[in-house]
């Protein structure tokens, strides 16, 4: 076992990147992401990797599709205002089927918002958040160390079903230090025979496009796409339970919610009532199959999130309305305390909203 | 002996270009290009919007699609992936000179090892006509029924200049293709542009000032003639910018 080290979030998600074989990272700072860039800036010119400091989010996406695009394991980081921009290039690569991993570590918002952390771009983040019919994969992150693990996930994940891979993180994962277990990764490189690397007089070209003019085949390309998300949606579910056993009010939380979320449901065990936890790894697909099974067992529902209320739309979705789902959400960078949290699961639990 | 063919870099798809338009002469001149240096096999193209769009059904070369002004972007990350690849761009001006402003200059600035192929016909051709950035002072256009008003709207953009101010421009050259002389140089502006990069010779553009008859209400003839008296003579022809020649001077 390697040892653990004290590591930032945002640097830990930079080095298991590297880890994973990513060698192509196009950035622009801004807060709270900005260790990405710069330790991408110290590694990557002694590891023979290419950091690119873009003009823009646009072009920094922009450039991922590129290298993307040529075959290479190319990622993007931001925060919420940047992904905004981000957003025309991520259609675009969704569009092309090119896999890349784009990380943000959100912040509050609209507009230019805070810089405290922030879970509000779940919308975004979850239906696609540029033009047009697609999804991405989409990773929570609820620790550092998950912070750098989930990064060869996502690569691995976007690879195999040719989808862009975001990781949703919120300010806290990036700047928060935890003690951190880099690991190897081992996994074969996956075959790309679409990708762009010259015909070397052998083949036909390989073209990268979204257009299709005609709109029976745009139809039919989308409808390939989405038969491809419907063996993401049936396999790739992820999610970690905590205390499900005889729960009746089920707390759904991820991210840094999770973490708060865990600490109030101890404390309401404590108080002799039977509360657990599902926390979200994959955003989406949504952990509906584990959701669906605490619906069978549990009373209520609460919904904990950075944001004015999101998830609780997958929530209800997810068990089709069959129990009541409250909130207990803070918003623009705030973050509920154990207490509050509580609060909400003991009102679930008396039968209130 | 075979004295003319069709280039190899082209495939067989047929243009959907206007007639006049003189986009299927400079993707000829590309493709020439490309089949003189010997660099098919390891070169990857990137089409942009506007009428050019299908310059992937049309190079015989690995291709991708970029967004619209994004080329100069996607680009530089497909070059950074394999900096072995010869790699350029297509674009028109509503592309290049308006919405990938930014990405274009900073293109230049960086000094990336690709090439840019910059067609300019003062007007956006795929969406009906509209006014350029690169539209001309008084035209008439879709989106400047009265007359491109500078007091309103401000001055074209010219491009080469622009470029040949930056230390990061390797080779920028104004060409045309309205006659057989202009022709010539253009083919030879456009292989030394793909020369330079395959020599590592950092960024290059070269602008071709085009026409668009359907969209400029000429015939091809008449829109030959238009661009000979109005574009070039606001769009002086030339070489703005030669980092390696003025090396080599010195």
């Amino acid at each position: 076992m390697a040892d653990k080290i004290l590591m930032k979030g945002n640097e830990a998600l930079a080095e298991a990147a590297i880890m994973a074989g990513c060698r192509h990272y196009f950035g622009y700072p801004i807060t709270p992401q900005t260790e990405v860039a710069a330790y991408m800036a110290k590694r990557m010119p002694k590891i023979g990797g290419c950091f690119l400091q873009a003009e823009s989010e646009i072009a920094a996406i922009n450039m991922c599709i590129g290298a993307a695009a040529a075959g290479k394991r190319a990622m993007t980081s931001s925060s919420s205002p940047g992904i905004s921009l981000k957003s025309e290039g991520i259609s675009y690569m969704a569009g092309c089927d090119l896999p890349a991993l784009i990380v943000n570590v959100q912040r509050g918002g609209p507009g230019l918002g805070g810089i405290q952390p922030s879970q509000s771009d779940y919308f975004q983040a979850t239906r696609g958040g540029g033009h047009g019919d697609y999804h991405l994969l989409v990773l929570a992150p609820s620790s550092v160390q998950e912070m750098a693990d989930l990064v060869a996930t996502g690569f691995d994940l976007a690879e195999k079903y040719r989808m862009p891979c975001m990781l949703l993180a919120d300010g806290t994962m990036g700047q928060m230090m935890e003690p951190v277990e880099l690991k190897e990764r081992q996994e074969a490189p996956v075959e790309k025979p679409w990708a762009l690397t010259g015909t070397e007089g052998k083949r036909k070209p390989n073209i990268i496009n979204s257009l299709a003019l005609e709109p029976q085949e745009l139809e039919k390309w989308n409808e390939e796409r989405f038969k491809r998300y419907d063996i993401v949606r049936e396999n790739e579910q992820m999610s970690q339970s905590y205390c499900m056993e005889d729960a009746e009010i089920c707390v759904v939380a991820f991210g840094i919610a999770a973490r708060v979320s865990q600490n109030a449901v101890d404390m309401a065990r404590a108080k002799g009532i039977k509360a657990g936890m599902i926390r979200p790894i994959t955003l989406w697909p949504f952990p509906e199959k584990a959701l669906k099974a605490a619906a069978q067992q549990c009373k209520a529902f609460v919904s904990v999130e950075l944001n004015m209320g999101q998830m609780i739309e997958d929530v209800r979705l997810a068990i089709e309305c069959s129990r009541p789902v409250s909130l207990c959400c803070r918003t623009g960078g705030m973050i509920p305390s154990p207490d509050e949290v509580l609060a909400a699961i003991e009102r679930a639990a008396e039968g209130g909203k | 002996m075979i004295v003319f063919e069709k280039p190899k870099a082209l495939t067989d798809a047929p243009l959907h270009y206007c007639p006049g338009c003189t986009h299927g002469i400079i993707h000829r001149l590309v493709a020439e290009a490309i089949d003189s240096l010997d660099i098919a096999g390891r070169t990857i193209g990137v089409a942009s919007v506007g009428c050019s769009v299908f310059a992937y059904n049309y190079f015989n070369v690995d291709m991708v699609q970029a967004a619209h002004g994004r080329a100069p972007a996607v680009a530089t990350g497909v070059k950074r992936a394999d900096p072995s690849k010869i790699v350029f761009t297509y674009q028109g001006d509503g592309d290049l000179a308006s919405i990938g402003t930014a990405e274009t200059v900073h293109a230049a600035a960086r000094g990336e090892n690709i090439t840019i192929i910059f067609v300019n016909n003062a007007i956006y051709g795929m969406t009906g006509g509209q006014m350029a950035p690169t539209s001309l002072p008084g035209q008439v256009t879709q989106t400047s029924p009265y007359g491109r008003d500078v007091n309103t709207v401000g001055y074209p953009v010219r491009i080469c200049e622009l470029l040949a101010t930056l230390d990061g421009t390797g080779y920028v050259e104004r060409v045309a293709v309205n006659n057989v002389k202009n022709v010539r140089n253009a083919k030879k502006a456009i292989e030394k542009a793909f020369r330079r990069q395959v020599e590592g010779k950092g960024f290059s553009l070269i602008e071709v000032v085009s026409t668009c008859p359907t969209n400029w209400g000429k015939t091809p003839q008449g829109a030959l003639e238009w661009l000979e008296e109005n574009m070039i003579p606001y769009y002086p022809l030339g070489v703005y910018k030669d980092k390696y020649a003025e090396e080599a001077a010195k």
